[in-house]
C-alpha cells in the first residue's frame, strides 16, 4: 500500500530528475516519457485516493517525513496529477519545437512531484520541503527562456517573493517544536502551548498567503506570466498558487481554535477576491486577466478555510483547477496559433477556432460563477458559511462574485466579437495555422470536469463529499441564496455583454483607476521600493563599511604595531644601547680608579692596609 | 588504523619529496592515489563505526600514547559523532582537490606535497583528543595554507597570505592561552579533552571561566570566522588558487566551529551557558552581515567568501541557542547542535564545490567580475547545471544538505532564542536573492564580454572532482538519516552537558 504513495511522489521526481540530468540527449524521449509518467501518476493518484496509504521515512532525529492520504488529500491526489497530465499533453504540441524539451518536461515533473508531496505531507518538514522545491521549480519554469533577462528577472522576483512568505513555515516549524509537537505534526498546530500556537498559525498563514498570491503578495503572479503557456496553466490551477489555499484548508481546525485566525484569514481572502477581481477587470492582456482572476478565485478558497467551509473550499479548489487550466490552455493555443494574447488582438479568435471558442466559453462561464456550473455551486457553499459567520462577509463575497462575472464576461464577449476589419487577417505568418490535435485533446476533459463538478450540489453526492472531507457539520446554501448568486452572475454577464456591444471596449472605468488596476495596484513597485531597494542600499552601505572601517581597523592595528616596532627600534633601542654603553663607560672609569692603588710597591700596600684598619677600628668604635 | 588515515598523506608527501626528478604526471597520480586510498580507509572506518555517545567517552578507534608526559599531554586520538563526519568530508574534499589539480602545471611537486601535508594536518586536528595536539595541527594548518596562497595564488597573493597568516596566528595564540588556562585549572593538570569534559574545570568560577572562554572563543572566532574577525577571509579567498579556497572554506573554517562544539562547549559547559547569549548575538550578526555584504559584491569569489561568513553564523547561532537557559527541552537543543554539525559538512561540500566552480569560471574568462559574464549557460550547459545545483544547495533548498542543516538549526533554536532566530531567517532570504542574482549575471541572459571566445564546458577532470561533492550534498538532502544517525548521539551528549 505504502508503495503506491511512494511511487506517486517518487516516480515523477525520478523521471524528472533523470530528464534534467540527461539534458539535450533526452530531448526526443522527453515528451513520451513525460506523458507516460503523468498518466501513471494519475492512475496511482486514483489508487491512492481509494486505498488511503501512508508511509514514513526517517529524516531528522525524532522528526520523520510522513506522507498520508486522508479525505482532503484524496481529492488532491486525484486533481493534481490529472491537471498535470492535461498540461503535459498540451505541452507536447505547444513545446514540440522547443530545443530544450527535456529540461522543460523534467522541470514540470519535478514541480508536480513537489506539489504531491505538499498535499500528502502530515508534518511541517515534508510540507516545507515540497513547498520550497515547488518554488524553485517554478523559478526555473518561469525563467525557462533564460536568454531573455527580463524573464529571468521575473522568475527571481517570483521566487524571492514567495520565499519571503515561506519563512513563515520555518517559524511554524520552530514554534511547533517549542510548543510541544515533537514530530512537527500539522494536526498538532492547534494544540500547541502558550504563544507558540499563535506564532505557528501566523507563520503558516503568511506562507499560505504568499504562495497563493493573496494580498499583499499578489504581484509576483503577474510576473509569473513570463513562462511558457503550459507553465501558466499548471502554476495557476492545481499547483503552486493552489498550495496556499490547500494549506489553509488543511489547517482549518487550528484556524478555528485560534480566535483571531479564522476571521483574519477569511477577510484577507475575501479582500483579495474583491480587489484582484477588479484588477482582472482592468487588464487588457488575456493572460494577465486570467492571472489576476487566479488570485481572486483562490481568495474564495482562503475565505472558505477561514469561515469553516471546507467542503465548499475543496470544490472550489477542484473546479477552479479544471476551469483555469482550461482557460490558460485555450489562451496558450491562441497564442501559438495567432501570436496574440492582448484582448483587442484576440477579437474574433473564438469565431476563427470555434471548438476552442466553445471550450473557452465553458471555462469563462464557470469562472464567472454562471449557473449551473461548478464554481457557482462552490461559491454558494462558501458564501453560506460566510453568512453564518457575518453578513458583511456575505455581502462583500457577493460583490466579489459579481466582479468575477464581469471580468469573465469581458474576456468571453471579446473573443466572440466580430474582428475589426483591419485587424482581421493581421498576418502573424500563422494566420491559417491549424492546431495539432495534441493541443486540443486534453481540453474537453477539463471542460467536462468544470461542468461535472457541479454534481456536488446533488444532495446524495453532497453527503458523500462532506463525509469524505470530515465536514459533515457544514450546511448547504438555501435556495434563495443560490437564486441570488445565479441571478447576479447572469445579470452581470448580460450587462457586460450589452456594454461591450455598445462600446466595443472596456466599460467606462475612470482612466486613472483603470491604469492603477492594470498595474496590479502598483504592488510590485511598492514592494521593490519598500523592501528590495532599501535592502540593497543597506547591503552596499555595509559592504563599504566592511572595506573602509572593519578591514581598515585591522590594518590600522597592524600598522600601529609596525609603527610601535619602528619606534622601539629608533628610540627605545638607542636609549637601551646608550644606557648599556654608559654602564660600560662607568665600569671602565671605576676600573681605572680601582687600578690606581695597585702600584706594585710593598710599603705602599702596608700603608694602605694600616689606613684601612684604622678606618675599620674607627667604624667599630663609633658603632658600638 | 586511525593513525594510518591521518599520516598516510604525509607519508605520500615524504615519498614524493624523497624521489628526485619525478615527472608531473607521476606526482599528481601519486597524489590522487594517496587521497583516494585515504578516502577508502575513511569509508571503511565509517562502515565499521560502532556508534556511541562520544565526547565524554565511548570514543571509537581510540589511541592514547605518551607524548609529552611532563605536561600531561598525550598523543590521544579517536573519532565520535562530532568528528567522523568532518573526517569523511575532509578526505573527500582533498580527493576532489587532487583530481581538480590534475591540470596544474606550476611547481607541481611542491603543490602536491603541501596539499598532502595539509590533509594530514586537517585530519589530525579533527581526530585530536588532546588540546596540545589540537593546537599543533591548528597552527600547522595556518602554515600550510600560507604557502598555498602565497605560492600559487593570483592577484596580490603574498599580501593576502601574510594577512591571513598573521591574523589567524594571533588568534591561535589566544587559543593557546585559553588551553593553558584549562590545563592549570584542571585537577590533576591535563590537556586531555575527554578527561576535561568528564570533570569540567572552572565550573562555578565566573571570572576565570569567563576569561578562559573568552580567550578560546576569540581564537576560534578568528578561524571560523565570525563578524567582526572576518576581514582576512575575502582577500585570502579571492587570491588563493581554487583548490586552496575550497580547502580553506571547506576544511579550515570548520576547525573554528569544530573547536566550539568539541572544546568550548563540553569543557566549559557552565560558562558556555552563562555567555550563550553572546554567541547567539554574534551568530545572528554574522548571518545577516555576511549575507548583506555578499549581496553587494560584484566579484563572484568574494561573494562566495562572504556567504561563508553567513553560513558559519548559523552554526554559532545554533550552538549558542543550545546553551541558552530559556525553555527549550533536550530535543530542541540536540536538534540545534546536530544541525550545526550537519552545517559544517554541508558547507564543506557545497561551498567547496562553489569555490572549485569559481576556479573553473576564472579559467574560462580570466576574471571573477560577474558583470563580464552572462549567457554562459548556452556555451557551457554542464557548468551551468552544476553551479545552479550548488547555488540552490547553498541557499538552503530542500533536497540538498544545506536545508537539512539550517532547518535543524532554526527549528532547534527558536524555542530558546526566538527573536534572534527569527531574524536569522532573513539570512536564507538574502542568500536566495544574491545567489539567484549571481546565476542570472553569470549564466543567463545574453553573452557578456568574457564569453566572446566561446569557452569550453566542464572538462572530465573538473566534472569528476566537483560532481561527487554536489551529488553527496543531494544524497544527504534526500536521505539525511545515514549522516544524522552518526551525529545525533554525540550532539545529544553536548546538548545535555550545556543544558544542565
Amino acid at each position: 500500500m505504502a508503495i503506491l504513495l511512494a511511487m506517486l511522489v517518487g516516480l515523477p521526481a525520478a523521471v524528472g530528475g533523470a530528464l534534467l540530468a540527461a539534458g539535450h540527449r533526452a530531448d526526443r524521449l522527453a515528451a513520451p516519457l513525460a506523458v507516460t509518467t503523468a498518466a501513471t501518476a494519475t492512475a496511482l493518484g486514483a489508487g491512492a485516493a481509494a486505498m488511503r496509504p501512508h508511509f514514513s521515512v526517517p529524516m531528522l532525529p525524532g522528526i520523520p517525513a510522513e506522507l498520508a492520504v486522508d479525505g482532503l488529500s484524496a481529492v488532491m491526489v486525484v486533481v493534481v496529477p490529472a491537471i498535470v497530465l492535461a498540461v503535459v499533453l498540451f505541452s507536447v504540441g505547444d513545446m514540440g519545437e522547443d530545443p530544450s524539451r527535456a529540461r522543460f518536461h523534467g522541470l514540470l515533473l519535478v514541480f508536480a512531484s513537489a506539489m504531491l508531496v505538499t498535499v500528502t505531507a502530515t508534518g511541517i518538514l515534508p510540507l516545507l520541503a515540497g513547498w520550497e522545491v515547488m518554488g524553485a521549480a517554478s523559478y526555473a519554469l518561469i525563467g525557462f527562456w533564460w536568454t531573455d533577462r527580463d524573464r529571468v528577472r521575473s522568475a527571481t522576483l517570483a521566487f524571492v517573493t514567495t520565499r519571503t512568505a515561506d519563512l513563515g513555515l520555518y517559524l511554524a516549524a520552530g514554534a511547533a517544536l517549542a510548543g510541544g509537537a515533537a514530530a512537527l505534526e500539522l494536526t498538532a498546530l492547534g494544540h500547541l502551548s502558550g504563544g507558540w500556537r499563535d506564532a505557528a498559525v501566523a507563520g503558516a498563514i503568511v506562507a499560505a498567503l504568499g504562495k497563493s498570491a493573496q494580498l499583499p503578495f499578489s504581484f509576483w503572479l503577474s510576473r509569473a506570466m513570463a513562462g511558457p503557456s503550459p507553465v501558466s496553466a499548471l502554476l495557476h490551477s492545481a499547483t503552486m498558487v493552489a498550495a496556499g489555499g490547500y494549506l489553509l484548508l488543511r489547517l482549518h481546525p487550528a484556524l478555528k481554535v485560534v480566535a483571531w485566525a479564522g476571521p483574519t484569514v477569511a477577510w484577507l481572502g475575501l479582500l483579495t477576491a474583491v480587489v484582484l477581481a477588479a484588477v482582472a477587470l482592468a487588464q487588457e492582456d488575456l493572460k494577465q486577466l486570467l492571472a489576476a482572476s487566479t488570485c481572486s478565485q483562490i481568495g474564495f478558497i482562503v475565505l472558505a478555510a477561514g469561515a469553516g467551509g471546507i467542503s465548499g473550499g475543496t470544490v472550489q479548489f477542484a473546479a477552479h483547477a479544471a476551469a483555469k487550466s482550461l482557460l490558460f490552455l485555450v489562451a496558450g493555443a491562441w497564442l501559438a496559433a495567432l501570436g496574440a494574447q492582448r484582448l483587442p488582438d484576440l477579437r474574433g479568435a473564438a469565431r476563427r477556432y470555434p471548438l476552442l471558442g466553445w471550450l473557452f466559453t465553458i471555462g469563462a462561464l464557470t469562472i464567472g460563477g454562471a449557473p449551473p456550473l461548478s464554481i457557482w455551486v462552490a461559491k454558494d457553499e462558501i458564501l453560506t458559511m460566510a453568512l453564518s459567520k457575518s453578513p458583511a462577509l456575505y455581502a462583500v463575497g457577493l460583490a466579489a462574485a459579481a466582479l468575477s462575472a464581469a471580468y469573465a464576461a469581458k474576456a468571453l464577449f471579446t473573443v466572440w466579437m466580430r474582428p475589426a476589419t483591419e485587424t482581421s487577417d493581421r498576418g502573424h505568418g500563422s494566420a491559417s495555422a491549424r492546431l495539432s490535435p495534441t493541443f486540443v485533446l486534453p481540453l474537453p476533459f477539463l471542460a467536462a470536469a468544470a461542468v461535472g463538478l457541479a454534481a456536488v450540489a446533488i444532495p446524495a453526492i453532497t453527503t458523500w463529499w462532506r463525509h469524505l472531507l470530515h465536514a459533515t457539520n457544514e450546511h448547504s446554501p438555501h435556495v434563495w441564496e443560490m437564486a441570488v448568486s445565479a441571478a447576479l452572475s447572469v445579470g452581470v454577464f448580460s450587462a457586460v455583454g450589452w456594454l461591450l456591444r455598445r462600446h466595443r471596449s472596456a466599460a467606462a472605468v475612470p482612466r486613472t483607476a483603470a491604469a492603477w488596476g492594470a498595474d496590479w495596484l502598483a504592488l510590485e513597485r511598492i514592494a521593490v521600493g519598500a523592501a528590495a531597494a532599501p535592502t540593497m542600499a543597506l547591503a552596499r552601505g555595509l559592504a563599504a563599511f566592511d572595506d573602509r572601517v572593519v578591514a581598515r581597523t585591522v590594518h590600522a592595528a597592524a600598522t600601529a604595531a609596525d609603527a610601535a616596532s619602528r619606534l622601539t627600534d629608533t628610540r627605545l633601542e638607542t636609549f637601551l644601547a646608550g644606557t648599556v654603553r654608559a654602564v660600560v663607560r662607568g665600569a671602565r672609569v671605576l676600573g681605572r680608579w680601582a687600578r690606581l692603588p695597585q702600584t706594585g710597591l710593598l710599603h705602599q700596600y702596608y700603608a694602605q692596609a694600616v689606613v684601612a684598619l684604622i678606618v675599620l677600628a674607627a667604624v667599630l668604635v663609633l658603632l658600638r | 588504523m586511525l593513525s594510518v588515515v591521518v599520516f598516510l598523506p604525509l607519508a605520500a608527501a615524504a615519498v614524493l619529496l624523497a624521489l628526485p626528478r619525478l615527472p608531473d604526471r607521476v606526482v599528481t597520480g601519486t597524489w590522487v592515489a594517496a587521497a583516494a586510498v585515504d578516502l577508502a580507509l575513511v569509508i571503511a572506518l565509517w562502515i565499521s563505526y560502532p556508534g556511541g555517545s562520544g565526547v565524554t567517552g565511548d570514543i571509537a578507534y581510540e589511541t592514547d600514547l605518551r607524548w609529552i608526559p611532563t605536561v600531561g599531554s598525550g598523543y590521544h586520538i579517536g573519532v565520535d559523532g562530532l568528528s567522523l563526519p568532518l573526517v569523511a568530508m575532509t578526505a573527500l574534499l582533498f580527493l576532489a582537490c587532487a583530481v581538480y589539480s590534475l591540470r596544474e602545471r606550476h611547481r607541481v611537486r611542491a603543490y602536491a606535497v603541501l596539499f598532502l601535508f595539509l590533509q594530514t594536518v586537517s585530519l589530525g586536528l579533527f581526530v585530536s583528543l588532546d588540546l596540545i595536539l589540537f593546537f599543533v595541527f591548528f597552527d600547522l594548518s595556518i602554515v600550510g595554507m600560507y604557502f598555498v596562497i602565497a605560492g600559487w595564488g593570483h592577484g596580490s597573493p603574498v599580501r593576502s597570505a601574510l594577512q591571513f597568516f598573521l591574523y589567524t596566528f594571533i588568534g591561535s595564540l589566544a587559543l593557546l592561552l585559553g588551553f593553558i588556562g584549562l590545563y592549570l585549572a584542571a585537577d590533576p593538570h591535563t590537556f586531555d579533552m575527554v578527561k576535561l569534559a568528564q570533570s569540567p574545570p572552572l565550573e562555578g568560577d565566573a571570572l576565570a571561566g569567563g576569561l578562559v572562554l573568552a580567550a578560546i572563543a576569540v581564537g576560534l572566532a578568528v578561524k571560523t570566522p565570525t563578524v567582526p574577525f572576518h576581514t582576512w577571509l575575502p582577500p585570502a579567498h579571492t587570491d588563493a588558487p581554487a583548490p586552496g579556497s575550497a580547502i580553506l572554506a571547506g576544511v579550515l573554517l570548520k576547525m573554528g566551529t569544530y573547536g566550539f562544539v568539541r572544546i568550548a562547549m563540553p569543557i566549559l559547559p557552565g560558562v558556555w551557558r552563562d555567555y550563550a547569549a553572546v554567541f547567539v548575538v554574534v551568530g545572528v550578526v554574522s548571518v545577516l552581515y555576511g549575507a548583506l555584504v555578499a549581496l553587494a559584491q560584484t566579484d563572484f569569489k568574494r561573494m562566495i567568501a562572504y556567504t561563508s561568513v553567513n553560513h558559519m553564523g548559523y552554526i554559532v547561532l545554533g550552538l549558542g541557542a543550545a546553551g541558552m537557559a530559556a525553555g527549550a527541552d533536550i530535543q530542541a537543543r540536540t536538534l540545534a547542535v546536530t544541525g550545526a554539525v550537519t552545517q559544517m559538512v554541508a558547507h564543506g561540500l557545497l561551498t567547496g564545490s562553489l569555490f572549485l566552480l569559481a576556479g573553473v569560471l576564472y579559467a574560462r574568462g580570466n576574471t571573477y567580475d560577474m558583470a563580464s559574464y552572462g549567457g554562459l549557460a548556452k556555451v557551457t550547459p554542464r557548468f551551468a547545471l552544476v553551479t545552479a545545483v550548488a547555488a540552490f544547495g547553498s541557499l538552503g533548498l530542500p533536497g540538498l544538505a544545506g536545508f537539512i542543516a539550517e532547518f535543524q538549526i532554526f527549528t532547534g533554536s527558536l524555542a530558546s532564542a526566538p527573536v534572534p532566530t527569527a531574524l536569522a531567517f532573513l539570512g536564507i532570504l538574502i542568500t536566495a536573492a544574491l545567489l539567484l542574482r549571481a546565476l542570472q549575471r553569470v549564466f543567463l541572459g545574453q553573452p557578456g564580454r568574457a564569453v566572446q571566445a566561446a569557452p569550453f564546458d566542464l572538462s572530465a577532470t573538473e566534472t569528476l572532482s566537483i560532481a561527487p561533492l554536489v551529488l553527496l550534498a543531494i544524497a544527504i538532502g534526500v536521505a539525511p538519516w545515514y549522516l544524522l544517525d552518526v551525529i545525533e548521539p554525540a550532539a545529544r551528549t553536548v546538548a545535555a552537558l550545556v543544558a544542565q
